[in-house]
């Protein structure tokens, strides 16, 4: 199993009879759901969580043209697919924009 | 180094508070297992890396504004987004001389000293996530798009965390159309960091994105250096955006122009 975080390889610990995942890169834990209930002790500091705030209403405009720095690179167009760019957009796609 | 563990208590504490925009944790307070500070966290499911096409931007820029919206925790630490940037130069200038470091650091030395970590930023501060990229979302209980991973949660300047985003449109890297939905649905939902209704957001955005294009190439010639590679395509794309701003003057906000309702 990788990390849905990281994509590190997940490693399987069992603590008090649970399964638990934890991430050997981000140490980021994983549990199913039912999975925490069982751990007990933990279980004790469930507290209250507030109702979510009321989302703003979305709305959405579309604009002719992206506004742009002065030191931006050049973009063909407006719709982003076309050869060279699309080129570059597939090659940095799965790993610049998952990256900090 | 490991986190402070009152500062994760606090940003523990934001996640548990901002349901339907961060992920909640499965517990509210880390636990030490195996003499480590860990959390716990429901799965969610990734964007998929192998589908540029159905990346979430709107629910990414959406996300963002009702984060940068929520009121300020008090005891809730800096945002550290200069001072990653800092250290990603500083990494740079360890690795040794490059052909591709100069513009970069170049383009490092003509930013304010707030955005190289070295003074507090100007400006109004808003909760940020610190950390923002297409790995920080999943979809969460019920199907909808939750921002994850608390560790960078910090008071900052909001256009920091629309930074990263803005230097992959200026570097080629996201398409116009993808960054104008992002930027939209950012602005739709009354996100903080750039005025709204068609207003150039450069002016907010030009030296959070200088400062996160340095970033990402600074660590990406630090890891070309390693592998002794020349930079790929892509990190060649940051860097040159670094070396076309070195000719390019970087706009404060102060000059930005009145947002207009
Ligand atoms: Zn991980």
């Amino acid at each position: 199993m990788q990390c849905p975080k990281c994509h590190a390889p997940m490693h399987t610990y069992n603590r008090n009879g649970v399964q638990i995942e934890q991430c050997n890169g981000c140490r980021g834990i994983f549990l199913d759901y039912g999975e925490l209930e069982s751990l007990t002790r933990l279980e004790a500091q469930w507290g209250q969580q507030p109702p979510p705030p009321p989302a703003p209403p979305a709305a959405p405009q579309g604009y002719p043209a992206a506004q742009a720095p002065a030191w931006g690179a050049p973009h063909g167009g407006h719709g982003g697919h076309g050869g060279h760019y699309g080129h570059k957009r597939h090659k940095s796609f799965g790993h610049m924009l998952f990256s900090s | 180094m490991e986190t402070d563990p009152a500062d994760l208590a606090v940003r523990m504490d934001v996640a548990a508070r901002m349901p339907g925009v961060l992920l909640a944790p499965s517990a509210p307070r880390a636990a030490r297992l195996h003499g480590r500070l860990v959390t716990f966290w429901p799965h969610g499911t990734p964007v998929d890396r192998d589908d540029p096409d159905s990346a979430p931007w709107e629910a990414t820029g959406a996300l963002l504004a009702r984060l940068h919206a929520a009121p300020l925790p008090r005891l809730l630490p800096p945002m550290r987004g200069p001072a990653k940037a800092a250290r990603a130069v500083a990494r740079l200038r360890a690795a040794g001389p490059h052909p591709a470091a100069p513009p970069v650091l170049r383009a490092w030395a003509a930013l304010p000293s707030w955005a190289r970590g070295e003074a507090p930023a100007p400006g109004p501060r808003a909760l940020c996530h610190g950390d923002l990229h297409l790995g920080q979302l999943v979809r969460g209980p019920g199907g909808r798009w939750l921002l994850i991973d608390v560790d960078d949660l910090g008071a900052g300047d909001p256009a920091w965390d629309l930074a990263r985003p803005a230097a992959w449109f200026a570097c080629g890297l996201l398409s116009p159309g993808e960054w104008t939905r992002f930027l939209d649905a950012y602005r739709g939902a009354g996100g903080p960091a750039v005025p709204g209704n068609g207003a150039d957001p450069w002016p907010a955005l030009d030296i959070p994105a200088r400062a996160l294009t340095v970033q990402t190439a600074a660590l990406a010639i630090t890891k070309a250096v390693a592998a002794d590679r020349a930079p790929d395509e892509v990190e060649q794309a940051l860097v040159d955006a670094c070396a076309r701003m070195s000719g390019v003057e970087a706009r404060p906000p102060e000059l930005a122009p009145d947002a207009t309702k």
